[in-house]
């Protein structure tokens, strides 16, 4: 569902660009507002987020697809914990429809989908280990790194049930806005991928504000 | 020597165990109805997992059925479907906790109930996890199987089909795995009464390797060679 934000980009207190391949951990609290910008268009921001109080609970696909009865993130989604409590809610989007059922890439599932010789390809898990190991304070490791959103990215089911990788209808300067219920540490890897569609094949930045 | 072993597990219950890599699980939906949700790690590193993104997307699939194989977040076949009668297992509806089973089927404690009490499938794998030394960080999205549930044009998720009586679903392992299963009910079960169907359990021991089915796509058969990577480092 296409809803624009009412919020004014020049009040935003935080605005980072983070270049493909970057990730960015960082804590907001209960209330504020998140946004994130495909500055350029096809890019794929891979989204994990935490209770940044207890970071056992965090961001869980399944709650969040069952509670919605939808495979689909847009305006209205409310992104469930595995505690199935609401953390987030998406409140504006002028994509339409973002996927958590694809995963984040890594060197390993990149060997399977493409080629035993591309283990050595930059990859989204890649930026969450080096995140976990580089911030000891958050408290996080690997145990905690699970199925995450990515935002602007297009994965159709069909009804025969196959699973596709889609030309994404993200377009350079569309966006996706989010309230947090609960304080939260969010953590993206701005996809580095470069052998499947969902960037194009040529990642960019992206730019994160926080209200 | 004992080369197979056969029980039946009631609906709203709970276990653990190592498969051998090459060893066979057999499912049976007994009385039609079964739903069983599975996860997988490898006992020699407990944080490598069952990742369902990685399964589904590797092979371009929703459905889970004969042929595909089931991965780990490391690249690596935990195992393949070598047999399948019903056709149709889902992996992303996850489990149902304490709060969403009494919501569904009404409270029932255990000293009210006993064992016919509403167990769920959270606090089902919370204590199998326990007992390897894991918890609620290494919970990851489980298989369900005899689970039917399709998405329409605008994603909207509709379970059409649960279990069907005798339907049978083979496992084949295709490196040693540590199984852990209930039998609570399916997340988009309608409330009412509390599913009482139980599951037939099979274990072969007898090893065999991954059935040509499995091996089809091109994705399969690096994954195959992935695992034989990680079997050659426990050789060297």
């Amino acid at each position: 569902m296409i809803k624009e934000s009412l919020l004014n980009p020049a009040e935003a207190h935080v605005q980072q660009q983070i270049g493909a391949g970057d990730y960015w951990l960082h804590r907001i609290e209960k209330g504020q507002t998140l946004r994130i910008t495909d500055l350029e268009g096809n890019q794929a921001a891979d989204t994990l987020f935490f209770n940044a109080d207890d970071t056992a609970e965090r961001y869980s696909m399944s709650d969040t697809l069952r509670g919605q009865h939808n495979v689909f993130l847009t305006a209205g989604s409310v992104l469930r914990s595995n505690d199935d409590r609401p953390m987030l809610t998406i409140v504006a989007d002028t994509c339409g429809r973002h996927d958590t059922l694809g995963g984040a890439c890594a060197t390993e599932s990149n060997t399977v989908r493409y080629d035993l010789e591309k283990r050595h390809m930059h990859a989204c898990r890649d930026s969450w280990m080096l995140a976990v190991a580089e911030h000891p304070e958050y408290g996080l490791t690997r145990r905690d790194i699970t199925h995450n959103i990515n935002f602007f990215m297009n994965v159709p089911v069909t009804h025969e049930g196959g699973l596709t990788f889609a030309d994404g209808i993200s377009a350079p300067g569309k966006y996706v806005e989010l309230v947090a219920q609960m304080n939260i540490l969010v953590l993206i890897s701005n996809c580095p991928q470069l052998n499947n569609p969902c960037n194009g094949y040529n990642p960019t930045p992206i730019l994160v504000s926080v209200w | 020597m004992t080369t197979s072993y056969q029980t039946q597990l009631p609906a709203g219950s709970h276990w653990s165990f190592v498969m051998r890599s090459g060893s066979a699980l057999t499912l049976t939906d007994v009385a039609g109805g079964a739903n069983v949700g599975m996860l997988f790690y490898n006992p020699e590193n407990l944080l490598e997992r069952y990742n369902a993104p990685d399964t589904l997307k590797c092979q371009h699939t929703f459905r889970l059925t004969a042929g595909h194989c089931l991965y780990s977040d490391m690249g690596r076949i935990f195992c393949g479907i070598e047999a399948d009668s019903f056709g149709w297992h889902e992996s992303v509806c996850g489990t149902l906790n304490a709060q969403q089973t009494a919501a569904l089927f009404g409270s029932s404690d255990y000293q009210q109930a006993r064992n016919q009490r509403h167990q769920n499938g959270y606090d089902s794998f919370l204590v199998e996890l326990a007992k390897y030394g894991l918890g609620k960080r290494d919970m990851a999205a489980c298989i369900n199987f005899f689970a039917q549930v399709r998405a329409d044009d605008n994603g909207t998720l509709q379970r059409e089909q649960q279990g069907a009586q005798g339907a049978e679903v083979r496992l084949r392992f295709a490196m040693d795995t540590l199984v852990l299963l209930h039998t609570c009910p399916h997340p988009l079960t309608p409330g009412g009464d509390y599913p009482r169907a139980p599951l037939g359990l099979q274990i072969d021991a007898q090893r065999a390797p991954l059935p040509e089915i499995c091996l089809q796509r091109a994705e399969n058969q690096r994954g195959l060679r992935n695992n034989a990577l990680y079997q050659l480092q426990g050789e060297l």
